[in-house]
């Protein structure tokens, strides 16, 4: 890793302290070589009103998507995209963004499916920079353009179709990270989505209710190594050496989630199913359970 | 049958489609800066604004007609939401000075077609969509009412 890692004592604790930096971090190496900050919003004219001196946008829609397919950018315009942001592939990566990091931690588990091998979140995301006072600035960042090789995306280790959920189904355990009320059925969307919605109501049978915000601290940061053990531990009854498949709407809270029990938890085995309930929840002949408890896996 | 688009948002339509993708983001931020605040009347009056549950933050719409006839919309949205400001910001300006008949017949596809749909996704459209669709249902409310 080309940039020195966050020495802070809170990190320490967790499986994979060099996944994150802290604003004070961020603030003290702003500018040094091998460094390229990042913001991906939900909102795709937040980073224009104001964002981390020196640091480019990546746009989870027109950057990491494929326009017509549902499926993430190729190879070719993944290299394409990152090497006009003046990213190369030793580049150390720091990103944040808006709402508690969700897409901050989408465009991480995105870079992470090309292999990018040094890509770190920003504790606390823009919200905390901002609360902290610290400077931001609507200058265009001129970034020079690096050499981004053109490297395939590995679809098997960090990602699950629905096929392989439904061979997961009562092998495995399953984290729903949607509100109480899109995991019982009562909303086919989340509050404020309803533009994402599916078909049918309800969750994947046998998966853990636990909403993605728990994870989260009031100032936006990742709770502690403890309070996180406490919440996917003892709460949903995860065990250390489990495969884990994180699921939400589309794939971006769940990303939040999968960032958690990963490179916080050291889970070795999760995989993010970002094709999600939009996916699940309009599919034939899945199974579903409605209601507050998770339901058994039917007899196949 | 197609309804002539009202000048305002004819207007507002070639200015974006005669930019490249980066300057529409551009334009779309400087509407977003002009979205006005509420009249001092419509302030600390929550109870008359709709939410817009479409939109991906709280935005809350208002619309009123008055005796002449003519449609204000007023919207607020948050200061972290600039791209849903924008949207309200076109509508606000497209909107104003038209008769209730006017803005009822403003196409349902306008927001698709101001060229945004690149620059923006045209998931994030669909914000603007209902935000159209909200205050036309709003405005059919009050005519009948009227």
């Amino acid at each position: 890793m080309s940039v020195a890692i966050d020495p802070s004592e809170k990190f320490a604790a967790y499986a994979h302290p060099e996944r994150l930096v802290s604003t004070e971090w961020l603030a003290e190496h702003l500018g040094e070589p091998g460094l390229v900050v990042v913001e991906s919003d939900e909102d795709v004219l937040l980073y224009e009103t104001g964002h981390i001196p020196g640091s480019v946008k990546i746009d989870w829609h027109t950057d990491l998507n494929d326009p017509v397919v549902r499926d993430y950018v190729s190879p070719e315009q993944f290299a394409a995209v990152l090497g006009s942001k003046g990213i190369a592939r030793d580049t150390t990566v720091v990103i944040y963004g808006d709402k508690n990091n969700w897409w901050a931690a989408y465009a991480l588990w995105v870079f992470t499916l090309f292999g990018h091998e040094d890509v770190r979140l920003l504790d606390g995301g823009r919200d905390k920079w901002i609360a902290e006072g610290r400077e931001l600035t609507t200058e265009a960042t001129a970034a020079a353009s690096a050499d981004y090789p053109v490297v395939a995306r590995d679809d098997s280790a960090v990602r699950a179709f629905k096929e392989d959920v439904l061979v997961h189904l009562g092998n495995g355990p399953l984290i729903d990270v949607r509100s109480a009320e899109e995991y019982s059925g009562e909303r086919t969307e989340i509050p404020g989505y309803p533009t994402e919605g599916a078909l049918r109501a309800g969750h994947i049978p046998s998966a853990a209710s636990v909403p993605w915000a728990k994870a989260a601290a009031p100032d936006a940061t990742f709770k502690t190594r403890d309070e996180l053990e406490a919440v996917y531990l003892d709460g949903a009854g995860l065990e250390a050496g489990d495969d884990v498949i994180a699921y939400c709407r589309i794939g971006e809270r769940s990303s939040h989630t999968w960032f958690v029990l990963t490179h916080l938890l050291g889970f070795e085995n999760v995989k993010n199913y970002d094709g999600s309930w939009t996916e699940w929840g309009s599919a034939v002949r899945v199974p579903i359970v409605q209601g507050a408890e998770p339901g058994a896996v039917p007899a196949r | 049958m197609t309804s002539a688009l009202p000048d305002a948002l004819a207007e507002i339509r070639d200015e974006f489609l005669a930019l490249g993708q980066q300057e529409r983001l551009q334009l779309l931020l400087e509407f977003s800066n002009e979205l006005p605040e509420l009249p001092e009347r419509y302030q600390g009056h929550p109870d008359l604004f709709e939410r817009v549950a479409e939109c991906q933050s709280p935005v809350f719409l208002f619309v009123e007609v008055d005796d002449a006839d003519v449609v204000h919309l007023f919207v607020t949205a948050p200061k972290e939401s600039p791209t849903t400001r924008g949207f309200a910001s076109i509508l606000v300006q497209g909107l104003a000075g038209l008769t209730s008949a006017e803005v009822l017949a403003v196409p349902d596809d306008y927001p698709q077609t101001i060229g945004l749909s690149q620059a923006v996704s045209p998931l994030r459209l669909r914000g603007m969509a209902a935000l159209l669709g909200r205050a036309k249902h709003q405005v059919g409310l009050k005519r009948r009412a009227a």
